[in-house]
């Protein structure tokens, strides 16, 4: 997996849908743009839709990696205000 | 003179259980109205009727308790609003459309300026029975396309574009049928598992999938006394005017086939899934080909 300079980190596997989605974009407008959060997200819904979900808000998703415990850490470049 | 009822049914003028009053059927596509013809269908429920619209399962607007006697008058203020009645009895109803890709984001196919092609080509046409179609933009399919006679539903063909894509893992996760898989270097797509459905194409966040879009068309959907949902007879058709040749065909089949009153679906079934979907096929070719 390539690596990114991580600037910040969100956990939203304590919440469901829309929530997690808000969550994330919360967690997002913490940051200056160009920076990189990494948000851990669960299996199922969350993953099929929240990357697309900050993908159609304009943000660059750079990766989804498995963490093995049915999570996943969804790498995002911040874009815009 | 006796009051042509059928007439004015044929008319959108709906009988009521209260005496010389009727609910009257406005013509809709895809469930849009302007500002300007909610104000003209405001100020006639108003001045002729109680005060009240009705909105219809089929995306339309009747206005109830219009007098018999108005009939004449309330049309022409309608008209002159650009607002016109719609239709009962056996011919092609109400086109109906979600959204679509024009305003929303899951749509695969731009549903409204389809159902309006499809109303201007089809709308009131007379069949042996009631005929709908529904237009519906992706596989979410919140217009729920197989209730109709005909429902279109948009879907993508997608292909992978190597050198776009990073790996990032997003659309294997996206897949909801399992057809995408992700090696080391490469993606695999199991095209028997494709539903067309496009969320690889909506996910990906290097544009590394390519959606072309298409619609399914299914047949014989009907949801009154009979209950039975439309299927699927050809495959994914890439251009529209594909789409109007197998419509022609469908409705043509009905026209031809059909015992007066029964319901498409009863047509098709009588004459067999199979032959419905070789007369379709030689028709759409013959089409294309004349």
């Amino acid at each position: 997996m390539a690596d990114f300079q991580i600037d910040a980190e969100a956990d939203i596997t304590d919440v469901v849908c829309p929530v997690t989605f808000v969550k994330a974009k919360v967690a997002l407008e913490e940051l200056e743009d160009g920076q990189i959060i990494s948000i851990r997200i669960n299996d199922g819904e969350p993953v099929q839709n929240v990357p697309r979900s900050l993908k159609e808000e304009g943000h660059q998703i750079l990766k989804l990696s498995a963490n093995g415990d049915e999570t996943y850490n969804l790498i995002v470049r911040k874009v815009g205000e | 003179m006796a009051v042509d009822y059928k007439a004015l049914k044929d008319g959108g003028f709906m009988r009521q259980t209260q005496k010389n009053h009727f609910s009257l059927r406005l013509k809709a596509i895809g469930g849009n109205f302007t500002a300007e013809q909610l104000s003209t269908i405001a100020e006639i429920s108003k001045t002729f009727g109680c005060g009240q619209v009705h909105l219809t399962s089929r995306q339309g607007i009747e206005i109830p308790f219009i007098k018999l006697d108005d009939v004449d008058k309330v049309k022409a203020e309608l008209e002159a609003g650009g607002v016109y009645t719609g239709v009962c009895g056996p011919r092609v109803r109400t086109v109906t459309a979600c959204q679509g890709a024009e305003i929303c984001p899951s749509g695969c196919i731009d549903t409204y300026p389809l159902a309006l092609e499809i109303s201007d080509r089809y709308f009131g046409r007379e069949l042996p029975h009631k005929f709908k179609f529904g237009v519906t933009g992706c596989m979410n399919n919140c217009l729920k396309a197989e209730e109709n006679d005909l429902g279109i539903k948009g879907g993508y063909t997608i292909e992978w574009i190597k050198e776009a894509c990073t790996l990032c893992g997003v659309c294997a996760k996206a897949c909801r049928e399992g057809a995408i898989a992700q090696t080391e270097s490469e993606i695999l797509l199991d095209e028997t598992k494709c539903s067309n459905c496009g969320r690889c194409v909506k996910s990906c966040p290097f544009d590394a999938w390519r959606g072309e879009p298409g619609y399914i068309l299914s047949f014989g959907g009907t949801f009154g006394n009979l209950i039975a949902k439309g299927e699927p007879v050809l495959p994914i058709l890439r251009d529209k005017d594909a789409l109007f040749r197998a419509a022609d065909a469908a409705l043509a089949f009905f026209d031809k086939y059909a015992k007066p009153g029964e319901r498409f679906r009863v047509t098709i079934e009588r004459a067999g899934w199979e032959a419905f979907r070789q007369t379709l096929e030689t028709e759409m070719e013959a089409a294309y080909n004349g």
